[in-house]
């Protein structure tokens, strides 16, 4: 009997597609944020609100994942960036694959990375598998409401643990559940001490602008390699 | 924990067969690392995987082993024994130069209860090792009971 060492990471094949697209949007200068939570956390509520909150002129698109029907693309789609959706068929999660593959369509459609600067891509709703895909992205961000119980960071620790943000959204609710905010908000930072953390409600736009503060500061914080290079 | 296991069918998108699902595609993606590893070792069969999993990987052990003797059941690796080294959550604290396993999320040094210490392991999805035999010895065609 022999013992062949073969250390390498199982997903090898989506590390190194996830690694090349990472290389490809840094070229380019562009943000890529992958948005993960449980289904009807309020991920593309909150993606409608950013997408309504920001200039016309922004350079932004979003790739929306979902198992079946094009609903959150029509959705994006009224506030005039361009928007693809994803429909994996069956797969509870988006690899760096289907992001590859859709970024080539958008290109035969004649739209650009060059002249993006932000890429918001809307994982599949489920708050375990998509934690272990890469996607080439500069940052995770998890989205919990407040109708799910404040233990999850605790039960679902992975994408909470690799996440950069956490949103807890639907807050508009919490007089009417016993949700106990400071109790998630210290799960959250058990997990993953030092998180960031902000509060937000997409019905009555309560917390939107601390979100859209931190998403300003990571545009303006992401150091492209070839800014100077890059058309204005 | 079962829940990996709700993910069940392969998508038109999903091209790679990591992407079918996902305690499924890792398995998969395990087995397909085992016969591309074979192709060095003519005269001999695996007999067993060593795969390492982090505590934070998100991956389901059960799951896994479930997926992995599905797709092995009757096929010519039906024999291959999974082994799985689960690794716990590691912290380093840079002040002590000190690494600790954390139990219960609590990531303070033990020694200078400093907050500020940085995670070094934890989230591993590897594959460690195969075991291979020559064709012939005693144990061709059964499971190792070791």
């Amino acid at each position: 009997m022999e013992r062949v060492p073969l250390e390498r990471k199982v997903l090898s094949e989506n590390d190194r597609i996830a690694a090349e697209l990472r290389a490809r949007f840094q070229e380019h200068g562009v943000l890529c944020l992958n948005l993960i939570s449980s289904p009807g956390s309020g991920k593309t509520s909150l993606l409608e609100r950013t997408l309504e909150a920001l200039p016309q002129h922004d350079r932004v698109a979003v790739l929306t994942g979902d198992i079946q029907t094009e609903n959150d693309a029509n959705r994006l789609k009224r506030f005039h960036f361009p928007v693809k959706q994803i429909t994996t068929g069956g797969t509870c999660h988006l690899d760096a694959r289907m992001i590859e593959r859709h970024l080539a369509d958008w290109k035969l459609e004649n739209q650009h990375l060059e002249d993006l600067d932000l890429l918001l891509i809307e994982n599949v709703g489920n708050l375990v598998c998509p934690a272990s895909y890469d996607l080439g992205e500069a940052a995770k961000i998890v989205v919990l409401s407040v109708t799910e119980g404040e233990d999850k960071p605790l039960k679902y620790p992975s994408i909470f643990f690799k996440s950069d943000l956490l949103v807890l959204s639907k807050i508009d609710l919490l007089p009417y559940v016993p949700f106990d905010i400071d109790a998630a908000a210290e799960n959250a930072r058990k997990v993953h001490p030092g998180m960031e953390i902000v509060k937000v409600s997409c019905l009555t736009g309560n917390g939107l602008h601390e979100w859209m503060l931190w998403l300003a500061e990571r545009r303006r914080a992401y150091k492209p390699l070839l800014q100077d290079t890059a058309s204005r | 924990m079962q829940v990996g296991l709700y993910c069940r069918r392969a998508g038109e998108d999903a091209g790679a067969t990591e992407g079918i699902m996902h305690e499924m595609g890792i398995a998969n993606s395990v087995l397909e690392a085992v016969r591309t590893e074979m192709i060095r070792h003519p005269g001999m069969y695996p007999c067993k995987v060593g795969v390492r999993i982090g505590e934070m990987s998100a991956i389901d052990q059960d799951a896994l082993r479930f997926c992995f003797e599905a797709i092995v059941r009757e096929t010519d690796l039906e024999s291959l024994e999974l082994a799985v080294e689960i690794c716990p959550l590691r912290y380093r604290c840079p002040a002590c130069e000190r690494d600790f396993v954390v139990r219960d999320y609590d990531s303070r040094c033990p020694q200078c209860a400093s907050l500020e210490t940085k995670c070094i392991s934890g989230d591993e999805l590897e594959l460690a090792y195969l075991e291979v035999e020559e064709y012939g010895a005693s144990t061709v065609g059964t499971k190792s009971s070791q």
